[in-house]
């Protein structure tokens, strides 16, 4: 089973959530999506190795070939390719790779060469594999080391995508294909207002999902009340407690320091297994 | 020689916008006669790279200068590709813009004075 841990509002918890998670499974494999700053890492003493370099193709011009007909630019929609007169100016930063321009070259004057956006690194423990994907400093543009980073995905355990925060292109592909999608929110009015717009999007993609509410005892109960008059399944609370605090801050996952929220954590995904079966309560 | 100006409105006395790839419309005008076209620009709600999609969209009105507040990297190298000249720091009305462009009295651009995506409020 696939499960993406997403949410709205940066730091509400996914990256504790997607750590404890994967480590009270018994077959599972964790993957940080957020390569503009992945953190899971982090929880783990040993170092992340580089596993592989990714890129993108972007075009090369044959300038002296080229007749600046402009049908490049014109198709290319991330506008990285400009015809202004006799000169044909090229954007790297802001090319997808898509391949586009080299289909329409009616003068096949384009070669594809790869440009680097960053890299996929390995790590974890040797009972729960951690990969992630790191975007090179400077670059826009981080889906195609997620989609890259997500294909390591062994599809004989339970994997779980640590995705970047925010509803914008890098957090779908984090959450496209999973089977389910866990929202981490703080009980707060701003919690509440990105949880929102977190699930629109979830609800869009058309993944089954749930809320895991992170911090509980702060804040109101608008999240738990939103949950229930919109029936999202309130998955688990986990309180706000000094003692996980003080173990986040060392970098060391909350089931290791308080054994006790390893049922905590496994309960979340027997809920979810539940749902999925069609035996849940929703 | 016909100059575009970014501007918040389609008339001479709308005021400046001073965004180029992401301002709301350009005004063609000809200092001359004062006649001028108002353009919508399209870029303004680009993903990316509305500075050189609206640099092309204005070189292919034939204009010899721009007058803006701000010019990003991208948007320079379009422009400067094109041949037009860039004066910045512009605010205020259109009509007065023209008038101080005629005295001589508009700063000329040497390169980029804002980073990338400057336009994009805040956004980034």
């Amino acid at each position: 089973m696939k499960i993406s841990i997403a949410s709205g509002k940066g730091g509400t918890g996914k990256t504790t959530i997607a750590v404890n998670m994967a480590l009270s499974l018994d077959d599972a494999m964790l993957i940080d999506c957020d390569v503009e700053e992945p953190n899971c890492h982090l929880f783990f003493k040993e170092p992340m190795e580089k596993v592989r370099d990714v890129g993108i193709p972007v075009p090369e011009f044959d300038l002296d070939k080229c007749d600046r007909c402009g049908k490049c630019a014109d198709f290319c929609q991330y506008n990285a390719i400009a015809v202004i007169k006799d000169k044909l100016l090229f954007f790297e930063e802001l090319c997808h790779g898509c391949g586009g321009c080299k289909i329409i070259c009616p003068l096949d004057v384009i070669t594809e060469v790869e440009h680097f956006l960053g890299v996929i690194e390995k790590g974890g423990t040797d009972d729960m594999v951690l990969y992630h994907g790191l975007l090179n400093i400077g670059e826009p543009f981080g889906v195609p080391i997620i989609r890259t980073v997500k294909d390591l995905a062994d599809d004989s355990k339970t994997v779980i995508f640590d995705s970047p925060p925010g509803t914008a292109c890098p957090a779908v592909e984090a959450m496209n294909d999973s089977d389910y999608v866990i929202l981490v929110t703080e009980p707060t009015p701003f919690g509440l207002h990105d949880l929102r717009l977190a699930v629109d999007v979830v609800i869009k993609i058309g993944t089954p999902f749930g809320v895991v509410v992170n911090r509980g005892g702060i804040g109101d109960d608008r999240v738990d009340r939103y949950c229930r008059e919109e029936e999202i399944p309130l998955l688990a609370t986990i309180p706000n407690d000094l003692d996980i605090a003080r173990l986040y801050s060392k970098g060391i996952p909350i089931i290791k320091g308080m054994p006790e929220y390893k049922d905590v954590f496994a309960g979340i995904y027997d809920k979810i297994d539940e749902i999925i079966d069609g035996r849940g309560a929703y | 020689m016909k100059v575009a100006i970014t501007s918040k409105g389609m008339d001479l006395e709308a005021d400046v916008d001073p965004r180029f790839g992401r301002c709301q419309y350009f005004l063609i005008v000809d200092p001359d006669t004062m006649n001028f076209e108002g353009l919508s620009n399209e870029s303004a709600m680009a993903s990316g790279g509305a500075g050189p999609q609206a640099a092309q969209a204005i070189s292919e009105k034939g204009v010899g200068a721009v007058i803006t507040g701000n010019v990003g990297p991208n948007a320079f190298q379009a422009l400067d590709a094109a041949g037009i000249k860039i004066y910045i720091g512009a605010n205020g009305t259109i009509r007065d813009m023209i008038d101080k462009f005629k005295r001589g009295e508009l700063e000329e651009a040497g390169g980029a004075n804002v980073g990338s995506h400057s336009g994009m409020g805040g956004r980034r």
